[in-house]
């Protein structure tokens, strides 16, 4: 018998029953519509995070004081230091602090910043109003602040907050500048943020130092010849303590991401894959309902001269179209929810058609598995009793 | 063609099937010998019980005796495997059931294609065979009908066709016109005389005396063991 005339049966049969098959279907249905509804969403997340940090400028080195021993800090001239290695474009030693920032009665508490100038272009902020943090802030103390656009409109609702006072922890700041709206990140708000000198938030928060620096290579290229300079520069601050600083850079963070974002598929994959397996188990259920069913059918096949291999074929045909065709309109059913969710949750969707054909490769697969069971006692039902069934 | 006729078509030797029923030996058949020859048109003439169903089974390749050797033109096929008997059954023997035993969901047509599939003909060839046997059964335009939709005498028909189809050298009818009413199961009959005048070999098992006066050839069977005996008498 030939894989056609097995197909044309199948179709037959299935569609004999309709309800029946669409039910043994729906297992099948749901179980590949979650696996690339599932896995669009998490190589979406994945592809979004990726491209944040790629965005942040992928010649960036982030170097980490995590501190041990009485030296757990960079002065801020060991930090500067740093940018006077070759091949560095820029420098940004920067400490963080939440704290208290209040204008009149209104009070929020937001992330602080005490950096230098080049912060603002390792960043890649743009000014909406005012000037950024220079150079002669740092020598001289000022007490001056740069606002984030969601700290400034917390406070000052929609007036110009530049050339105001505010309070950071008790300490009169003048606003000398309101930075453009940039969004937001998986590593957090880019508004939410008041940046003022590093040498004024020294005073201001009582610590020496810093521990973190970000820098900017001037090339990709160069971007492992600084990396190693850092290292060696800082190896030399913290003599016989390498676990007292970190330098990432972004291959490294992307790295983080993917593993992160790929566990994260991983799971939602297996789940899905979990109810794929339950609608294996649903379709062979009934394909063994119908070869009891079709005891008699088979006994006249085999009287006829089917030979035990047709009658396998026959049903794992069968089983295998359910299968399939279960698994191509959870494909369909998966994009829909996909595009969906991406609809209505504001997330991005990816499919990728690895997965679509890693969904179908496997529906068809199950087909098989939970197939061959029932296929494999049809095959070996005898044709005098088969025939005698009623 | 006169190759095969230096063998019977049927010789069956000594055979006997043995069933255990709950510790106990029933023999179904006990030691029957046959000789069909072709073109022969033979009932097989038994009350129930009288191993005659066992008979046909071992005569259509769908069981095996226990002992004994059956040869199906010149060859020995008592001891065969399972798929090597479902070839046999494909070419050599036409079934014509009691109660039809097409497949329901099929049409006229394709219940008559089915023997022709497995066999593994071409769709082309495999319709117009299936089309000439059901014009021999005077059935040529009732081909997309299915079962339900025919008559008990027509849905018999079908079942002949089906069985003409693969062109088999036997036709076996096992009580073929039990479920019909008289003049229907009359006109089964007649079609089978005339598929015998034209050179098939029917074998008919039956327990009806007026339908096994239809054959040429009567053989009793009673208890397992086979008598043959001149018709009425």
């Amino acid at each position: 018998m030939k894989i056609g005339q097995g197909l044309k049966m199948a179709m037959k049969s299935i569609m004999a029953s309709k309800m029946r098959s669409f039910l043994t279907m729906l297992g099948i249905i749901i179980g590949v519509s979650s696996v690339i509804t599932l896995v669009g969403i998490g190589q979406g997340t994945s592809k979004r995070v990726t491209e944040q940090v790629q965005s942040l400028g992928t010649n960036l080195l982030t170097v980490n004081i995590l501190g041990r021993g009485d030296t757990s800090t960079l002065t801020y001239e060991q930090a500067l230091a740093l940018a006077d290695i070759e091949g560095v474009e820029y420098a940004a030693p920067f400490s963080s602090n939440n704290a208290s920032v209040k204008y009149g009665t209104t009070s929020v508490t937001v992330n602080v910043v005490g950096t230098n100038a080049d912060y603002f272009f390792l960043r890649g902020y743009e000014m909406a109003a005012g000037r950024f943090v220079a150079q002669i802030d740092l020598d001289f103390r000022q007490k001056i602040a740069v606002l984030g656009a969601s700290t400034a409109e917390d406070l000052f609702g929609f007036a110009d907050p530049v050339g105001e006072y505010v309070r950071i922890n008790g300490t009169r700041y003048k606003v000398v500048g309101l930075l453009a709206e940039k969004g937001s990140s998986a590593m957090g708000s880019y508004d939410e943020i008041v940046i003022i000198p590093l040498t004024t938030a020294e005073r201001t928060f009582r610590s020496k130092g810093v521990r973190n620096v970000y820098i900017q290579a001037e090339s990709i290229d160069r971007l492992d010849a600084v990396q190693e300079e850092v290292e060696a520069k800082l190896a030399v601050i913290f003599r016989n303590k390498e676990n007292a600083y970190r330098v990432f850079n972004q291959e490294d963070m992307l790295e983080t991401v993917a593993s992160v974002t790929g566990t994260l598929s991983l799971a939602l994959g297996g789940i899905a894959g979990i109810s794929l397996l339950v609608g294996g188990i649903g379709i062979m259920n009934i394909m063994l309902v119908s070869v009891t069913e079709r005891t008699r059918e088979i006994g006249i096949r085999k009287a006829i001269g089917a030979k035990k291999r047709d009658i396998l074929v026959q049903f794992l045909i069968e089983a295998v179209t359910i299968s399939a065709l279960g698994g191509l309109l959870g494909v369909g059913l998966g994009f829909t929810g996909g595009s969906a969710a991406s609809a209505l949750i504001r997330i991005d969707v990816v499919h990728s058609g690895d997965m679509i054909a890693l969904a179908l490769g496997f529906s068809v697969l199950i087909g098989v598995v939970f197939g061959i069971y029932p296929a494999n006692k049809a095959a070996n039902l005898k044709p005098i009793d088969a025939l005698r069934y009623e | 063609m006169d190759g095969r006729r230096e063998h019977p078509l049927i010789r069956v030797e000594q055979v006997s099937k043995e069933y255990v029923m709950g510790g106990e030996v029933l023999k179904a058949l006990d030691g029957v010998s046959l000789t069909i020859g072709y073109g022969e048109f033979v009932a097989i003439i038994g009350p129930s019980g009288s191993g005659k169903s066992t008979l046909m089974n071992i005569l259509g390749c769908l069981d095996t005796p226990t002992s004994g050797k059956y040869w199906l033109e010149g060859e020995e096929v008592s001891r065969l495997r399972d798929n090597r008997l479902a070839e046999i059954r494909n070419r050599k023997i036409g079934f014509i059931f009691q109660s039809f035993n097409l497949l329901p969901k099929l049409t006229a047509l394709e219940n008559v294609e089915l023997p022709l599939i497995y066999r593994g003909m071409r769709g082309g060839e495999r319709r117009e065979r299936a089309m000439e046997a059901l014009r021999k059964v005077g059935l040529a335009d009732r081909t997309h009908h299915r079962p339900s939709e025919l008559s008990g005498g027509q849905q018999q028909r079908v079942a002949i066709a089906r069985a003409l189809a693969g062109n088999p050298p036997i036709l076996l009818g096992d009580e073929p016109t039990g479920a019909l009413d008289t003049k229907t199961g009359m006109e089964v009959l007649q079609l089978m005389r005339e598929l015998n005048r034209e050179g098939h070999t029917i074998i008919l098992i039956t327990h009806d005396l007026d339908v096994a006066r239809q054959a040429n050839r009567i053989v009793r069977i009673a208890d397992g063991v086979l008598h043959e005996g001149d018709g009425a008498a």
